[in-house]
């Protein structure tokens, strides 16, 4: 439900730099969006289809790109690519590791006319 | 729009004391951050660097030398900007307030019914009389909580957020100003009962913690694993409940383990008392 939230500060951050370039619209955005971010990319392109009605978002193409999580092992100092919290290292089998990366949630760019 | 949740777009968060009734809470207003004209105190990150006269020449060919007049062409903005940086920011702005006034502010998330307002209830009558508190209270509707925490004896604010599923750093910030939380004082944050959502909002909080009771399934930080994951400590609720179900606490630790293995844990029965003078240690250990 926080992904209808995550949506509007998109559309927010969006309305704010368009208004600074005087500018009309998005005609591209581009996202990213870590799978550790707690942020469901599809509950997200949902959310958006409806909120960007209305708005400078409503024309434009919206690039979310998945960006992969990364852990490194609080054991053997392995990193290893991670689609959940709990994967166990892949090297020594050990339990807790941190994340290093994968908690993203960043709007890369935009085209604005 | 509404900064909450986007849920309900003009619904702003209605903040009370007990005792005020709809009709005389202090307005707040709607955050219309589309308009760029209202004033009100938030802070604004502008990259400054970024490349706003930088157009892409490649698809048509035109004359321009300002940046100022009117752009009908295509023009590309690189912003990395964090999604969540207004709340961030609002977040890192109620943090320097509790430093300065060495607030020790702690935010209790959990699901619905695991023990939050209770264990809140019996921290009050006796951590209370040693150290000042102040709470805050978010549900998604009624003054149930707050009037329990009013009569336990605390000054308390209501937070009720409408259609919204967590609580914000906008929300904290107001909530706040109308507190006052005292110098020197504890502030507990009650969030709303969810385990998803107000895991991704940074309130300005010290620190976060994960109330679970043994009523709820063992392998709950393996199911919602960001609030485990953003977490500082687990409490395992209703512990007087034990005999009856069917629920392993060493099991229930090393999951969560998995997740965040810097999470502590404390066992406790709010109801009964039992396990509750290792809470109150652990709030006045890491009592700044």
């Amino acid at each position: 439900m926080h992904e209808l939230s995550i949506a509007i500060n998109i559309i927010e951050i969006a309305e704010e730099e368009v208004h600074k370039a005087n500018a009309k619209e998005v005609n591209e955005i581009e996202i990213e969006i870590g799978v550790l971010s707690g942020v469901i990319v599809e509950a997200l392109e949902f959310a958006l289809e409806t909120a960007i009605k209305n708005t400078v978002l409503e024309q434009s193409i919206v690039r979310i790109t998945k960006i992969s999580a990364k852990a490194r092992c609080t054991n053997c100092g392995m990193e290893f690519e991670i689609d959940d919290y709990f994967s166990p290292c892949p090297k020594c089998k050990h339990l807790f590791s941190d994340i290093i990366d994968g908690k993203q949630l960043i709007i890369k760019k935009m085209i604005i006319s | 729009m509404c900064d909450t949740c986007g849920c309900g777009e003009s619904e702003a968060p209605l903040i009370r004391k007990p005792g005020e009734d709809k009709h005389n809470h202090v307005h707040t207003h709607t955050h219309n951050h589309g308009d760029q004209k209202h004033s009100h105190p938030h802070s604004h990150y502008h990259h400054h660097d970024n490349p706003h006269d930088q157009h892409d020449h490649n698809d048509h060919a035109h004359e321009h030398h300002k940046a100022d007049h009117n752009h009908t062409h295509r023009k590309e903005i690189l912003l990395e900007q964090d999604i969540l940086h207004k709340n961030n920011l609002l977040a890192e702005r109620n943090r320097g307030f509790f430093d300065a006034k060495n607030i020790f502010a702690i935010n209790l998330v959990s699901s619905p019914g695991s023990g939050k307002t209770t264990l809140l209830e019996k921290t009050i009558k006796k951590l209370g009389k040693e150290i000042p508190l102040f709470i805050i209270e978010g549900d998604q509707q009624t003054m149930n909580d707050a009037n329990r925490i009013n009569k336990a004896g605390a000054p308390v604010v209501q937070v009720n957020t409408g259609s919204g599923c967590h609580l914000d750093a906008n929300m904290i910030y107001l909530a706040i100003k109308k507190l006052e939380p005292a110098d020197n004082s504890v502030l507990f944050i009650e969030n709303v009962g969810n385990l998803i959502c107000p895991s991704m909002f940074d309130l300005g909080e010290s620190k976060r913690v994960v109330i679970i009771s043994v009523t709820e399934g063992e392998d709950k930080p393996i199911k919602y694993p960001t609030m485990f994951e953003t977490s500082d400590l687990c409490i395992i609720n209703k512990t007087d409940l034990l005999q009856y179900v069917d629920f392993n606490i060493a099991r229930t630790r090393e999951h969560a383990l998995m997740i965040n293995h810097h999470l502590e844990f404390l066992e406790i029965s709010a109801k009964t008392g039992e396990g509750m003078d290792t809470w109150y240690d652990w709030v006045k250990s890491n009592n700044p």
